[in-house]
């Protein structure tokens, strides 16, 4: 079964229409790339996949369900701003994701934080952005889900913090769920998905897998993105 | 390992040939387990599913095989080995050749050519080694 599927998928702020008919749906076992420029409606459907928003029209099923309580367990989301709070220490943190998610895998959060020598009692307020963003990073990557969400988790980071961030979600692989990458800095995700979406005023343009593009087209996914999304 | 990507050819068809010249030149020596897909891909920054495409791919060209729990291994075939480093340097070739081609040479001036670069960097070696 899908981990996420959109099935004519409309979503509308007022008269303007951020989706317009999405259709698509990712199976297990694949890191799907959601591509497109700024305002094209990436964090509107993952808001809608967290059941932050609801449908103006079609559906939008998350393991078969609608997004409500259920699926919150399955869900894990990275926002695009870093929602952590701040006044907690690191263990604090840990404590909490303990306390509100059945799957938080403990170990694998201590394990990847120790790698990073972050303190345990550091406080989050104390830490600079980027390490904020791994922290996060971390937390969200070790709840055993179904699906993650990332929205834009590469943005404003420096580079070896990018790699940092892809080498972890990679390292955390999982054949039984998906993971969803909102972005729009392709060449540093493009070896790291499966899939691309594409989507462009709220509707999907290509939907196909990495290496199918570089094979047919000859060029990378960034140069394709490059020349449909030409300004 | 070093891993390079270029934009215009698949992902997994390069990780083929990355690992190929890892098994020729022996950074995955032969009759060697190599390393799990989960932490290749890691290494090398790419999706899993991808570079477990590039693994089948080798297994099925008879480079690495499966022993059901132990993992992935480097051929012991020496043979099957020498083979594939011959096939990446007729790729080698090939590319240079086209290109030399492309800029007017004929193939007995492309063998004058390499000779005399060749011998220059014999006895550039050879200097270096006083």
């Amino acid at each position: 079964m899908a981990v996420l599927e959109c099935k004519a998928l409309t979503k509308n702020y007022g008269h303007t229409a951020a989706l317009d008919g999405v259709d698509f749906a990712i199976e297990p076992g694949r890191i799907v790339g959601l591509l497109g420029p700024n305002g094209s409606g990436k964090t509107t459907l993952i808001k809608l996949a967290n059941g932050l928003l609801t449908p103006t029209g079609g559906e939008i099923l998350v393991c078969g369900m609608a997004p409500g309580k259920e699926t919150h367990a399955l869900v894990s989301y990275l926002p695009e701003r870093t929602s952590i709070p701040t006044w907690m220490t690191t263990t604090q943190l840990l404590d909490f994701y303990q306390d509100f998610y059945a799957d938080f895998r403990r170990d694998a959060a201590e394990e990847m934080l120790a790698h990073l020598n972050i303190p345990a009692r550091q406080h989050i307020k104390q830490m600079s952005k980027g390490t904020r963003e791994k922290v996060q990073l971390i937390v969200t990557m070790s709840r055993a889900a179904k699906l993650y969400l990332l929205d834009e988790p590469i943005g404003g980071v420096d580079p070896a913090t990018r790699d940092y961030i892809l080498s972890t979600i990679i390292g955390n692989y999982d054949p039984e769920a998906a993971v969803v990458i909102s972005t729009h800095l392709i060449s540093d995700v493009e070896k790291v998905l499966d899939d691309v979406i594409f989507i462009n005023q709220g509707r999907v343009m290509l939907q196909s897998s990495v290496d199918q593009i570089r094979e047919e087209k000859g060029m990378s996914v960034d140069e394709l993105f490059r020349e449909v999304f030409k300004c | 390992m070093k891993w390079q990507f270029s934009n215009d050819a698949p992902i997994y068809t390069q990780l083929i040939e990355q690992i190929k010249v890892g098994i020729v030149v022996g950074a995955f020596p032969p009759g060697e387990r190599l390393p799990s897909v989960r932490d290749l891909a890691t290494e090398a920054g790419v999706n899993p599913n991808t570079m477990q495409r590039a693994l089948a791919e080798l297994e099925r060209d008879g480079l690495v095989f499966s022993q059901r729990t132990a993992g992935r291994f480097v051929t012991e075939d020496k043979t099957m080995i020498e083979k594939a480093k011959r096939g990446l340097a007729e790729r080698h070739i090939k590319t240079f050749l086209a290109a030399m081609l492309r800029l007017g040479y004929q193939p007995e001036d492309i063998v004058t050519l390499l000779r005399q670069e060749t011998s220059e960097e014999e006895s550039a070696n050879g200097g270096s080694g006083m």
